[in-house]
């Protein structure tokens, strides 16, 4: 099953709209006017530092196949929400961006290295991802009413969304050099990432 | 290769549902209004990390030479040295951003043009690890310059996304005009079009010898 020209551009259109959209980097939320739960459908979007690492992992996990790609579609959202969930329940707002980025920059690596990975270790790498980003998240949400949990239900169901469409169209890739052009993706995350590390650690002047 | 592809077939074909969902949802909720107000620097961000590779001919002429070298290679080079270079070149960046000095990175920049324009002219064949670091070291020189000059205020985050996009399409460009070469006339253009970058880079070393701005 061959993947077919405008499927592959269309998917890394979808990828360079997501991308370039994003249009700020904020831990909090956007107010879109829809209510709490597309503030937090919205947030994954506009927030390069989640997302980026998320598109590493589920290109990585279609790359493997599909057992890896369902794997991650219901273990990354899941540990977002329990991370969310640990998150609201502290009192002071949490940053980390070195730690992000070291994270972003580790994704970007195995996705550009395509080493073979267990199933389990994968899986394991989408809960932990999803508990560190969700807890981040989680400490910036409103606590006072109930719209952070349906922020964190919004950022789970765009967290689905992202991982189903990004990881089937690299599962269904045959062609060798469509494979190659992910890992590439890969290594673009990598290069971004280091750049990010150096910005987090930047020196005036 | 898989050994279910009937579920594989499913997931593929749900997700092509999903996608177009996804797309559709993606537009309707993109809150372009959010542009009326500046935050934290998107204004320079990515539109200005995009336009910085793109902005000087001796960073254009070496990005696309490392595209056409690697076409002339052939697989396996041909996708490892662009992603080498946008890596390493980001380790450079870092540097660059960290404040870490380092000696004759402009001379570096202008032999960059020439060395790699050399050898698409010669249609050198090293080892793939000896090409790998030939490019590695000019990809440092080169993403130094670019850490050391980005604009202070910019959306970090943005400013990289932009900035490596850039690079990766100037890879792409040299290696789809590199693609010529399968093609006999194709490898004499091609040959030619290294000498062309030479050339370039012999202007940009005079230049950087000279002390002159480019």
């Amino acid at each position: 099953m061959r993947m077919r020209r405008p499927r592959l551009i269309l998917f890394w259109l979808t990828l360079a709209i997501a991308l370039i959209a994003a249009p700020s980097a904020h831990a909090h939320l956007m107010n879109t006017g829809f209510g709490p739960f597309s503030d937090g459908l919205t947030h994954l979007f506009v927030t390069p530092e989640d997302l980026l690492p998320v598109i590493a992992l589920a290109l990585m996990a279609g790359l493997r196949g599909p057992r890896f790609g369902r794997a991650v579609l219901f273990a990354l959202p899941v540990g977002w929400l329990v991370g969310s969930a640990a998150g609201l329940l502290l009192a002071q707002p949490i940053t980390l961006p070195v730690a992000e980025t070291i994270v972003t920059i580790a994704l970007g690596a195995l996705l550009a290295t395509d080493r073979p990975l267990p199933l389990a270790f994968v899986a394991c790498l989408a809960i932990l991802l999803g508990l560190f980003h969700g807890i981040l998240n989680g400490s910036e949400l409103p606590k006072a009413s109930s719209s952070g949990q349906i922020s964190s239900a919004g950022v789970a169901a765009a967290l689905f969304v992202t991982v189903s469409l990004l990881g089937g169209q690299a599962a269904s890739m045959r062609v060798p050099w469509a494979r190659v052009a992910v890992r590439v993706a890969g290594s673009w995350i990598v290069a971004i990432g280091l750049l990010m590390l150096g910005w987090a650690m930047r020196v005036p002047g | 290769m898989f050994p279910n592809t009937h579920t594989m077939k499913n997931f593929v074909q749900h997700a092509g549902a999903a996608r177009r969902s996804f797309i559709t949802l993606f537009l309707l909720l993109y809150p372009l209004t959010v542009f009326a107000h500046k935050r934290g620097g998107e204004a320079i961000g990515f539109a200005s990390g995009f336009f910085h590779p793109i902005s000087g001919l001796d960073h254009i002429l070496a990005m696309v030479a490392v595209g056409m070298w690697g076409a002339q290679l052939g697989a396996p080079a041909m996708w490892v040295l662009p992603v080498v270079f946008p890596m390493v070149m980001a380790l450079g960046g870092m540097m660059g951003l960290m404040g870490i000095k380092l000696p004759g990175i402009e001379l570096c920049i202008a032999l960059s043009a020439l060395a790699l324009g050399f050898a698409v002219c010669r249609e050198a064949r090293p080892k793939l690890w000896i090409a790998a670091i030939i490019v590695g070291v000019f990809a440092i020189a080169h993403g130094h310059a670019h850490g050391t000059e980005l604009p202070l205020g910019a959306s970090g985050v943005l400013y990289s996304i932009g900035f490596v996009i850039a690079t990766g399409l100037l890879h792409a460009l040299g290696i789809a005009i590199g693609l010529v070469h399968r093609w006999a006339v194709g490898r004499i253009a091609l040959r030619v079009a290294g000498a062309v970058v030479a050339i370039g880079g012999v202007f940009f070393l005079w230049k950087a010898i000279s002390g002159e701005a480019v």
